[in-house]
């Protein structure tokens, strides 16, 4: 019997063991504010379809505590973009920045509403300008 | 409009769509341009695998033209690419090691099981050197000319295509 409940302890003491305590995230609220609103604002390079703040990659993890240190470094937001823009391309922004190369990227879309829009003016006066033709012709007939 | 053009259009519109999509199909989202090349290699100073009294930094090899590979014993697509290195340190490509993230043992029992392409092993334990240079997917590699600018980076495994079609004809210029 004694023997038996000493198993159970022991059995109940061992995983104790293992989990150890949670690591503290962050200490400071404030700075994992900003981690957390940069960090959405970043692409994770692993999976590329998740912010930083998402993605439970390592590399994501790597850079969130590289980001913490960073920001206790007190590096303002954009000079810690800048950082990672550096290292990993305009790519890790999930807005990507105007510039000649992207261009096309921001105004491809209204470019293509304004051709869609001046083609359908186009057809639908073509459209009109044939239908009252048609009209006139009845009249005259 | 004429009834030619009726028809052309939409084949045209078609012939279009259909050349970005097969561009799209050659393109592998997963390699993002290195905003590093035509840049100095990052500055770093890491103690040498199994050596660790001894250090490496990248102004040791000034002057020469040589390969940073990452890699590690964890990442299947390094063994993959691993006999590609093998064969190019027998052509006498120089090539350093950057241990990242890995376990010592464990990487060195890599390469004694495998042998050993690399002229010098340095060891990222945190992975913060592979961070300065952007890496993200290991394996990657890097060719460095001899005033220290990153020339190239291949992401991903050094295929026998990518060897020789970028890498041994660059190093052939450099």
């Amino acid at each position: 019997m004694k023997r038996s409940v000493l198993l159970v302890a022991l059995c109940l003491w061992v995983p104790m063991l293992v989990q150890g305590v949670a690591r503290p995230l962050g200490d400071d609220p404030e700075v994992e504010a900003r981690l957390k609103a940069l960090s959405s604002e970043l692409r994770c390079l692993v999976c590329q379809n998740q912010t930083l703040a998402d993605s439970s990659a390592a590399l994501a993890e790597d850079l969130r505590q590289e980001i913490r240190a960073l920001i206790a470094q007190g590096l303002s937001d954009q000079e810690i973009i800048d950082y990672l823009v550096a290292r990993y391309g305009d790519f890790v922004r999930y807005r990507p920045p105007l510039k000649a190369t992207t261009l096309l990227l921001w105004i491809g879309p209204g470019l293509l509403l304004a051709a869609g829009v001046g083609g359908l003016w186009w057809v639908l006066r073509r459209r009109n300008a044939r239908l009252s033709d048609d009209e006139e012709k009845r009249k005259e007939a | 409009m004429k009834p030619v053009l009726k028809y052309l259009l939409p084949l045209a519109i078609f012939l279009v769509l259909v050349g970005f999509f097969a561009a799209s199909l050659k393109h592998d989202p997963r390699e993002v341009p290195s905003p590093l090349i035509d840049k100095p290699a990052p500055a770093f100073r890491l103690p040498v695998l199994n050596a660790p009294d001894k250090t490496f930094a990248p102004e040791d090899m000034r002057g020469r033209v040589w390969l940073l590979n990452v890699w590690a014993s964890w990442c299947g697509a390094c063994r993959d690419e691993h006999p590609v290195l093998m064969e190019m340190a027998r052509s006498g490509i120089v090539m350093v090691g950057l241990d990242y993230k890995d376990d010592e043992a464990q990487a060195s029992a890599f390469l004694s099981r495998s042998g050993n392409p690399y002229t010098i092993v340095v060891v990222d334990a945190d992975g913060r050197v592979g961070m300065d240079y952007g890496v993200y997917g290991v394996p990657e590699t890097y060719v460095i000319d001899r005033a220290g600018i990153i020339r190239y980076k291949q992401i991903g495994p050094i295929t026998q295509k990518a060897l020789r079609e970028k890498i041994l004809p660059l190093l052939q210029r450099l």
